[in-house]
């Protein structure tokens, strides 16, 4: 457990993993039943959703009493979907949410990368006092704040002259930016790698942006990737937020958009179709990732 | 700094001494132009935030009001204290986290410790029971809230396996059962990434304190008790803490699938908090409840990190 985060990121969960006892036959049985029940429980919900979103609503409850409910069989159709497009900006809400996302991870990963850094390696007054209170904040959840934060936002001067930063993108992504969590993960990350390597750099005549730049930054991919994952997924998810912050429906991020489908009449087949449309690409992207997402995930945990 | 110095041709003690002191200033300013975007950023949208919550609680701030907030003392927290609702929100909130903590910290062990094994096919079956960690919990819910109707799919399925038997009930409508589905559902959704977490802790343990422990003929529980769960303090802790704090955060579930009913039966503090600070408007008294939910996290990881330190010393 004292491991750093450079060294379980790095490894492959199979490189770790201990000689286990061999189990009895009976107990490897129980086990992989256990193991394809499991996946029934966490499988069977979403393959439903999936399914749901091709048929019509009378046919979805129709299907419910029997296995029919998880296979795409009756009147299978994309009619749904029309309707979703038909119904709201979709892909306005999904090149929002793609712009807030990238542009938090992206500017996340720069400022974090970057005051990480300094608190990794160079000296200055301060650092313990400013490492203290990074640290301080990782329990703050982002629940106590936001609702002072959303009485902030709307008295912060907006670059326009105008007072308020309600209804903007910028205020679904710049109070993201910064984040005590990933400058701790890149602090811990740029500690690991051998200070050697600076003194190195200096003698040669590298200053010490070139050495964030050039040296630190691309031995880090581990730390770049659990950050950006780590960033990326709350940005995407994000709800409470935009809930709060956004009237106007131009700005919407997809999560919000959801709640466009349950003001009027209804639809299920319509919920389950713009559901699957915003479920699928991360889930695409998940299965594309998905050794860098478990190892972001395990890393996080590294150190409590 | 010494050790940079060691790699260079001694020099008197005197201009050693000016060398480091010039290189530290040097090292201020860069250091300066580094951290000032992230200490900018944390201080307007964390730090001053949080000095709000406190701030706001004592006065009568409104969301968009022409009239400056005024200081109104403990007014608001007097109001909060004579609310059923606030008290309803506290209990169903530390009702929620009470439950939700040991059982999805147990089955996310569970599940790590079932495919902490060496057999093809793991990853597959790690890999679906992460899928709703990375599904939105704003799908999630409303997928829930569909299996959860009276004609919909759990009673569907419950009906089936039962012959009829058992009819189910309204799981969400109805006050008895309502936090309690919301709090089956989180689970469902969250375990996965505290899977992981404990997955990463089995796989530091190292191999030879189970050939060890197998010589001297332990028992796959004897195991279990001294080998395994001794090694995974660090990372019990952390999952403890980790889940502790989204549970009380428990919001969107809520927002989703119940908006607080039936009867309250599953208004939150951070619910009853959104409520009052955006439907209402009225941030001096959200701040007021945000400030109780802080108070209680607070509390929450301080009793975590004295009970940690404790069994540090000891060790």
């Amino acid at each position: 457990m004292s491991d750093t985060l450079a060294h379980v990121a790095e490894t492959t969960p199979k490189a770790h993993r201990p000689e286990q006892q061999h189990p009895g036959r009976g107990r490897r049985i129980g086990g992989l039943i256990g193991r394809i029940l499991l996946v029934l429980v966490f499988g069977l919900p979403l393959l439903f959703l999936l399914v749901s979103s091709l048929k019509p609503d009378t046919q979805i409850f129709g299907d419910l009493t029997s296995v029919r409910a998880f296979v795409p069989v009756g009147d299978i159709s994309l009619n749904n979907y029309t309707a979703v497009f038909n119904r709201v900006p979709f892909w306005r809400f999904l090149m929002n949410s793609i712009v807030i996302a990238a542009l938090t991870v992206v500017l996340g990963l720069i400022v974090n990368s970057m005051a990480a850094f300094a608190l990794a390696r160079l000296k200055f007054r301060g650092r313990k006092v400013l490492l203290a209170v990074i640290i301080a904040t990782l329990i703050v959840p982002f629940e106590t704040l936001a609702l002072p934060l959303l009485w902030w936002v709307n008295k912060l001067p907006y670059y326009d002259g105008s007072i308020g930063w309600l209804d903007t993108y910028e205020v679904q992504i710049i109070p993201f930016i910064a984040n005590a969590f990933s400058i701790y993960l890149f602090y811990q990350y740029f500690d690991s790698i051998p200070k050697e390597l600076d003194e190195a750099a200096i003698v040669d005549g590298a200053g010490w942006f070139t050495i964030y730049r050039k040296i630190v930054m691309p031995l880090s991919g581990p730390a770049i990737a659990t950050v950006a994952i780590l960033t990326f997924l709350p940005a995407w998810n994000s709800y409470l937020w935009p809930l709060m912050v956004v009237q106007t429906e131009e700005l919407r991020p997809v999560q919000v958009g959801m709640d466009y489908f349950k003001q009027l009449n209804t639809s299920w087949g319509q919920l389950m179709a713009y559901a699957s449309l915003i479920t699928i690409p991360i889930l695409a992207l998940f299965i594309a990732f998905q050794r860098s997402f478990i190892n972001s995930i395990a890393s996080s945990g590294v150190k409590g | 700094m010494t050790q940079t110095s060691t790699l260079e041709p001694p020099v008197p003690e005197s201009a050693l001494g000016h060398r480091q002191r010039r290189s530290g200033r040097t090292h201020g300013r860069t250091a300066a132009w580094l951290v000032a975007p992230a200490v900018v950023l944390v201080v307007l949208f964390i730090l001053i935030p949080i000095a709000l919550t406190f701030a706001l609680a004592f006065t009568n701030a409104k969301l968009i009001s022409p009239q400056p907030a005024s200081f109104i003392g403990i007014d608001n927290f007097t109001r909060l204290f004579q609310d059923p609702v606030f008290w309803k929100s506290l209990r169903n909130t530390i009702l929620f986290a009470v439950f939700v903590v040991p059982l999805q910290a147990g089955f996310a062990l569970v599940l790590a410790m079932l495919i902490n094994v060496k057999v093809r096919g793991v990853n597959f079956f790690r890999t679906v029971y992460f899928l709703p960690v990375v599904t939105s919990i704003v799908v999630v819910s409303m997928l829930w809230q569909f299996m959860y109707q009276p004609d919909g799919l759990i009673n569907s399925f419950l009906r089936t396996i039962s012959g009829g038997a058992v009819q189910g009930t309204d799981w969400l409508g109805n006050p008895t059962t309502a936090l309690g589905a919301i709090l089956l559902m989180s689970i469902w959704q969250g375990v996965g990434f505290h899977m992981v977490i404990w997955l990463s802790g089995l796989q530091t343990i190292p191999g030879d304190l189970y050939e060890a422990s197998s010589l001297d003929g332990a028992s796959n529980w004897q195991n279990f008790r001294y080998v395994t769960w001794p090694s995974l303090r660090q990372t019990r802790t952390f999952i403890l803490v980790t889940i502790t704090i989204s549970a009380f955060s428990l919001f969107a579930q809520i927002q989703v699938m119940t908006q607080g009913g039936p009867l309250d039966s599953t208004s939150t503090v951070v619910f009853q908090a959104v409520r009052a600070g955006f439907a209402q408007q009225q941030t001096g008294y959200a701040s007021a409840i945000s400030l109780v939910f802080f108070v209680l996290v607070l509390a929450v990881s301080l009793v975590q990190r004295y009970l940690t330190r404790d069994k540090d010393v000891q060790k």
